[in-house]
């Protein structure tokens, strides 16, 4: 086999501009696509036979910048839900068959060999945009797309760049809502941003979760963290009700819980960072508790042992969440810049925490409105 | 300039000493320690002529005396028991930094102090902050000798600066250091043909390339940077991923289990693994160093550069000891992509396309860029 030419910009991690032939004229004219090569992900111009489409993507490695600098051609492809599989194979490839599939299969080699070499990126809170993009998003897409066929409003008051905190209700027992509202800023941000989650210490105290809440970009909710997120321009989302409100009884659904001590605004004043209010409607259905088993709870460290009309007495079948349809609305941003000397001051504080509470109420009354059946 | 180095029996001690010794503006270097150094260390501070005072503990001060020193790089701040076990290493650890600041604080020569000190310092739990600047306290109070000695003299020399404001105290947080030439219980952690984990846990660690630490250990003593510092590299690698850039295969342990693995570890000599360490390994720890790059105005190797060098030095990637080394998975990739080359020749494709070979692809070119 040949030893093929290196192109310029043949980093080792970093970018890469891949070349792909077109498919009908000459055949050594080279053009470069649209490609995250750090992602493994490809995207690939409406027809082969557009000779140039001339993209270098960017970057990728630590997945903030280079999506901006995508082609349009690109991120509509992207958008279009073909690219949705980045190195497997959910069907982008309805054109030259045979070559597609090569490629794919060898574009999935190439990540292999980059995990099981270490050759990728991780920034300094442990995420990796690389695993999240490629394994962690597509299959919870399949969740998002066809399982709670989520809806989401408002996406244009996520901006397509610098910081922003989102703020949302927490349902659902088990944080799935968490892991929707990251794919839905992903995927309806034209940047496709990543979401950067502030969980709970318990969180980062388990094995095997601590270890993907990491990877996934989440990072302990503490000032520090939120801070330093927030200067370094990140989407950063929190959910302030906490285990009060992701362990609620099913009678209270949709009942905001109280606001903890209102850190986020604090961060969010400090830094100057718009505060946009998520309002998220479906959660509430997946894992409906009817009540829990302290002792258990108390026994296991955990802040509930949740008991749903299926969990725990139908074993494995309880932990199937229930198909409910989801609405996500985004509301208008609330301006916090220049105010950083309120961040200390406890009433500032707790009124713009009452006013993003209050926003996400009379959304979700307005979203239930919308959505008469949970199940529809 | 003259300097008294103390802890020189071993790596860090006495290549300090050694770099203190061929630097101009230093005229006189004299090494402390509580026993002579071994061999190559001997060697190494003969060449530079550095004269070594051994003693007790308590005979630092008649070492500070004789050496006539006014700067002090307090180096003798042990991370893993030696000979005489933890009760040894305590007693040089705190009773040693005692006894070098009281005779410090009674000298009228003295005008600087450098003390190595760590991040383990910080601790590590799954309550602390993402990322650690110097101002963060330890949220936890960390478990494993090292750890709380390194808090407990800290505290002293933070004592040592408010009563002598004059004297310009430095210290120097260090992150686990490697490199070729570094031995520590890290790099022979990493040079294991089977590297045991933790199951579900995959923190995220930086280091140090020991040169760098040198280097900026140096200048710390000769310039004059007042302050804390966290000394690491940039970035993070987490830890399956050194482990794979080490060529190795990890073994991931259940939590309960690693108690037992630090007492086989140790009854095999194959290191000494301290709880501070066990917990590394369970929540990892990375540090700010924004503070060392403007007030040193340098950026020392990246962690995974350091890290790499690390590999590289150590030949970790010698065939037969490295499963998962970068040839033998681009070999495999190769073999894969040309095996799924043919395939598709032999399924049939269009005619101008079917000269295999001849054109670059994902697969096969881009092996050759992580070679470079």
């Amino acid at each position: 086999m040949t030893r093929p030419r290196k192109t310029a910009a043949a980093a080792s991690d970093g970018p890469t501009v891949r070349r792909r032939r077109p498919a009908a004229p000459t055949r050594r004219s080279t053009t470069a696509d649209g490609l995250d090569s750090a992602n493994g992900r490809r995207t690939r111009s409406a027809g082969t036979t557009v000779p140039t489409v001339a993209t270098t993507s960017a970057d990728g490695a630590n997945g903030t910048a280079p999506a901006a600098e995508e082609s349009t051609a690109a991120s509509t492809a992207r958008k279009n839900g073909t690219a949705a599989a980045a190195g497997t194979d959910a069907g982008w490839a309805d054109g030259a068959g045979a070559d597609d599939w090569e490629e794919r299969a060898a574009d999935l080699l190439a990540f292999l060999r980059r995990r099981l070499t270490g050759r990728y990126e991780v920034d300094e809170f442990g995420f990796d945009p690389e695993l999240t993009e490629t394994v962690f998003y597509p299959l919870l897409r399949l969740l998002y797309r066809h399982y709670f066929r989520v809806e989401v409003f408002g996406a244009h008051h996520l901006p397509a760049h610098g910081p922003v905190l989102l703020v949302a209700n927490h349902s659902g027992t088990v944080p799935v809502d968490a892991l929707m509202l990251s794919v839905a800023v992903h995927d309806e941000t034209p940047t496709h941003r990543h979401m950067r989650l502030l969980g709970a210490d318990l969180v980062f105290r388990i094995p095997v979760l601590s270890e993907f809440a990491r990877k996934s970009g989440s990072t302990l909710a503490c000032n520090p963290d939120a801070v330093r997120l927030l200067t370094s321009g990140e989407v950063v989302g929190v959910f302030p009700e906490g285990f009060k409100g992701i362990g609620k009884h099913y009678r209270d659904r949709y009942k905001l819980q109280r606001f903890g001590r209102g850190g986020f605004v604090s961060a969010a004043l400090r830094t100057g960072t718009p505060i946009v209010p998520v309002s998220i409607v479906g959660a509430e259905e997946i894992y409906p508790i009817v009540g829990s088993i302290t002792p258990l709870a108390k026994i296991l460290g955990l802040p509930y042992f949740p008991v749903t009309p299926l969990f725990p007495w139908f074993g494995p079948l309880g932990l199937l969440p229930l198909p409910s349809k989801w609405l996500i609305e985004f509301s208008a941003p609330i301006p916090t810049e220049g105010r950083a000397d309120d961040a200390d001051d406890p009433v500032v504080v707790f009124n713009v925490a009452d006013q993003v509470r209050e926003t996400i109420q009379q959304t979700l009354y307005a979203l239930l409105e919308r959505r008469p059946d949970p199940f529809s | 300039m003259r300097v008294l180095v103390t802890g020189v029996g071993r790596y860090l001690g006495a290549h300090l000493a050694a770099g203190l010794a061929a630097h101009p503006r230093v005229e006189q270097v004299t090494g402390f320690d509580s026993a002579a150094p071994a061999s190559p260390l001997r060697e190494l501070l003969d060449e530079h002529q550095v004269p070594v005072i051994t003693g007790e503990v308590r005979d630092v001060a008649v070492a500070l005396a004789r050496a006539g020193a006014d700067t002090v790089a307090h180096m003798g701040i042990i991370s893993t028991p030696g000979p005489g076990g933890r009760a040894a290493m305590k007693e040089q650890n705190i009773i040693g930094t005692m006894q070098l600041l009281a005779a410090c604080q009674v000298s009228s020569q003295v005008r600087k102090i450098v003390v190595r000190s760590s991040t383990a310092a910080y601790g590590a739990s799954f309550r602390d902050p993402g990322v650690f600047t110097e101002t963060t306290p330890p949220s936890l109070a960390p478990r494993g000798g090292f750890a709380k000695d390194v808090i407990e003299v800290e505290g002293y020399v933070r004592g040592f600066a408010r009563r002598r404001p004059d004297v310009i105290t430095t210290v120097m947080r260090l992150a686990p250091m490697v490199g070729p030439r570094a031995e520590t219980t890290l790099t022979r952690y990493f040079s294991l043909p089977v590297v045991p984990t933790v199951l579900g846990r995959d923190p995220r660690l930086q280091f140090i390339h020991i040169d760098d630490a040198l280097d900026l250990l140096v200048r710390a003593v000769v310039e004059d940077h007042r302050g804390t510092y966290n000394v690491a590299g940039e970035g993070v690698l987490v830890l399956s991923q050194a482990i794979r850039r080490a060529g190795r295969v990890a073994l991931p342990i259940v939590e309960p289990g690693l108690g037992a693995l630090a007492a086989l570890v140790r009854t095999l000599r194959l290191g000494e693994f301290s709880h501070d360490q066990l917990d590394l390994l369970v929540h990892g720890r990375v540090v700010d160093t924004r503070a060392l790059v403007a007030e040193f105005g340098v950026r020392p190797r990246s962690t995974a550069e350091a890290f790499d060098d690390f590999v590289r030095g150590r030949g970790l990637h010698r065939p037969g000891f490295a499963p998962l080394r970068p040839e033998a998975v681009e070999a495999a990739e190769r073999t894969l992509v040309t095996g799924l080359r043919r395939l598709g020749e032999r399924v049939g494709r269009p005619a101008d396309h079917s000269k295999a070979g001849d054109r670059p692809r994902a697969g096969d070119r881009r092996p050759a860029e992580v070679t470079r």
